[in-house]
């Protein structure tokens, strides 16, 4: 019997068109990145990079990820836990509120954050008092981009829990475990790689953040410049070459970022298939 | 360890799972909760465990494990073994781990040596005889044997409570009869006290030293099987309690007319419900004096030691059912089309049926 897709022509079809779509939005780009920045030689490439902006940039981009990840990791968590283990009124709504960050464009939150954090704003006015100045600075950048991406971790793992509900936990507890060890050696193998998948979403979006920062870091050279952020400055001056190289650092994170994922995958799946 | 349960109730929301109820289970006891889904028998699976909490009401209720009040005592320091439904097995652990689970859990003064946990365990699985299996994962297990694993488990913190909630539910019928009589002859052996919780009446009778029949988060009978079966104290329980056939009808005069068909009974005049288990209709070529009740069979399946034999006629609101023994069978060469005469060799009358009791049936 045939099934559909059995046809030859239209298999042979399919799979040319993923290929050449495939390669064509993701690959060539991807490839491009590299090209541009060392068309002009490794040399040209190393001096955009090791420029002190730039490596500021980068140690600042670092920074705000290193950040981030943590507390939205801690934050998902406790998120989906509570969403999916308990019922209390109000649980539909948090479950909504999770997605605004999704839905809010960045820019928007980016102006919200400034509209309340910053000098003339409702909370950062009264803050302003003590001398603390978050907007314009390394924190408000670390808030906007925990605002951006806190729901990844949580989003992943919300389905996935409801999926598995909590009668291993149930069981776990009978057996005299306690809240601790019960999440540490029930819940937390069994959500582990919805959990890194997570993380390593939250890591790429935290690293190429663009809209939100852009309106809270002022873009200040050397200070509050982000890796992208610079990366725009550099293409707004005419420097191609220093653009593409920084575009290639974020490509080359994204890149090793994927890797891990990979490597751990296959890890994995390589000890379940020995035990 | 005894259970006594004194003023048990459960909300949830709105609807009332459970009305107060007070329960004594005896040391050693093996006891069955049977009723429909929704009759409140897991949920009060999970009070007796801890798992849920009973309504705090003006008299809250109290559960009582020997003398020890555990009411207010947090599952896992209420020293019980649960079987869940589905086995609820630690999946990304092996069946070894999962049954070493509650002795590696235990704090560090009380945690046995690792050589005599590994002692115990395999001790454990070999009682289930799965010994063999102990670096196996649970998915690689079939029902059955993570059933077993899930017991294993429970027992290894050696509890005075065994709590099962439909532990065969998801098995297949053989399998289901094996792990039924394996369980039994354990709970002989080691003698704790095991509550379980099951829809199964056949299960239930087969399985308890006693049966809490339930509906509709009431209790409506608590007795032997064998009691149970044999006077059932109302009309739900009996109707539970396996198959049976209606005969509705008028009396006058000591006989029950409906339709074409009538019978001798010695009831007075008025509206009248009789049952009657499939066993006890016999089936004639001919109508004697005392009835008159003409059925034509519609289907016949030999299961088992006895043929089950499906009756319809005009006068009948729903089939019957009969089993006849197999002699009587070929005797009276019994086949599909074939019309006959029902005789009633025993049934039952319950008495009038109020609001609350005509829902019950309607549930069931």
């Amino acid at each position: 019997m045939r099934r559909i897709g059995d046809a030859p022509l239209i298999r042979r079809l399919l799979i040319a068109t993923a290929l050449v779509l495939s390669a064509l939005f993701l690959l060539l780009p991807l490839v491009a990145i590299f090209a541009q920045a060392f068309s002009q030689g490794v040399m040209v490439f190393w001096t955009n990079v090791s420029n002190t902006f730039t490596l500021h940039a980068i140690g600042l981009t670092l920074m705000i990820a290193l950040l981030t990840i943590p507390v939205c990791l801690v934050f998902g968590v406790a998120l989906a836990w509570l969403v999916t283990r308990f019922s209390f009124p109000g649980r539909r709504i948090l479950q909504t509120l999770i997605d605004i960050p999704f839905a809010v464009s960045p820019v928007v939150a980016g102006l919200i954050y400034l509209l309340l954090y910053g000098r003339n704003g409702w909370i950062g006015s009264w803050l302003d008092t003590y001398d603390i100045q978050l907007m314009f600075a390394w924190p408000g950048i670390l808030m906007v981009t925990i605002f951006v991406t806190c729901p990844f971790v949580a989003r992943e793992l919300i389905p996935l829990m409801q999926a598995q509900g909590s009668r291993e936990e149930e069981a776990a507890v009978t057996l005299g475990a306690s809240g601790w060890t019960t999440f540490r050696r029930v819940t937390l193998p069994n959500i582990r790689w919805a959990l890194l998948y997570g993380v390593i979403l939250t890591n790429a979006r935290a690293v190429g953040e663009f809209g939100a920062v852009s309106v809270v870091s002022g873009a200040i050279r050397g200070q509050t410049n982000t890796l992208p952020l610079h990366l725009e400055q550099l293409y707004q001056d005419y420097n191609a070459v220093g653009a593409f190289a920084c575009a290639a650092l974020l490509a080359l994170i994204a890149l090793l970022t994927l890797a891990a994922k990979a490597g751990l995958e296959w890890r994995a799946s390589r000890r379940e298939a020995f035990a | 360890m005894s259970i006594r349960l004194n003023n048990i109730a459960k909300h949830f929301g709105n609807t009332q799972a459970l009305e107060p109820i007070n329960l004594d289970i005896h040391e050693g006891e093996l006891v069955g909760l049977l009723g429909p889904s929704g009759s409140g028998k897991t949920t009060l699976l999970r009070i007796i465990a801890g798992l849920e909490n009973a309504d705090r009401t003006a008299q809250p209720g109290q559960i009582l494990f020997g003398d020890r009040d555990v009411t207010n005592v947090h599952v896992r320091d209420r020293r019980i073994g649960f079987v869940f439904q589905h086995y609820a097995l630690f999946r990304h652990m092996s069946v070894y781990d999962n049954v070493a689970f509650g002795l590696t859990v235990l704090s560090r003064k009380r945690r046995p040596s690792s050589g005599e946990i590994r002692a115990r365990v395999f001790r454990l699985l070999e009682m289930v005889k799965l010994e063999h299996l102990a670096d196996r994962y649970p998915a690689q297990l079939s029902g059955g044997q993570q059933q077993r694993v899930s017991l294993a488990r429970a027992l290894a913190v050696e509890p005075e409570v065994l709590l099962l909630d439909e532990p065969f539910g998801a098995l297949d019928a053989k399998v289901r009869q094996e792990l039924r009589r394996w369980l039994r002859h354990l709970h002989d052996e080691l003698n704790f006290t095991s509550v379980f919780v099951t829809h199964d009446q056949e299960e239930a009778l087969e399985l308890s030293d006693r049966v809490v029949v339930m509906s509709n988060g009431r209790i409506e009978q608590i007795d032997t099987p064998d009691e149970l079966y044999r006077t059932p104290k109302n009309r739900f329980v009996f109707e539970f309690l396996g198959d049976v056939n209606h005969l509705e009808g008028k009396v006058s005069n000591g006989v029950l007319t409906c339709g074409d068909a009538y019978w001798h009974v010695d009831l007075p005049d008025g509206h009248e419900e009789l049952l009657l288990r499939p066993h006890e209709v016999r089936l004639t070529e001919q109508p004697t004096s005392e009835s008159h009740l003409p059925v034509t069979i519609t289907a016949i399946s030999p299961v088992g030691a006895e043929v089950r034999v499906e009756l319809e006629a005009d006068w009948l609101a729903q089939p019957w059912l009969a089993t006849v023994r197999h002699t009587d069978f070929e005797h009276l060469a019994l086949r599909r089309g074939q019309r006959l005469f029902a005789h009633p060799r025993h049934w039952r009358r319950f008495p009038k049926v109020t609001e609350k009791t005509t829902e019950q049936t309607r549930v069931a």
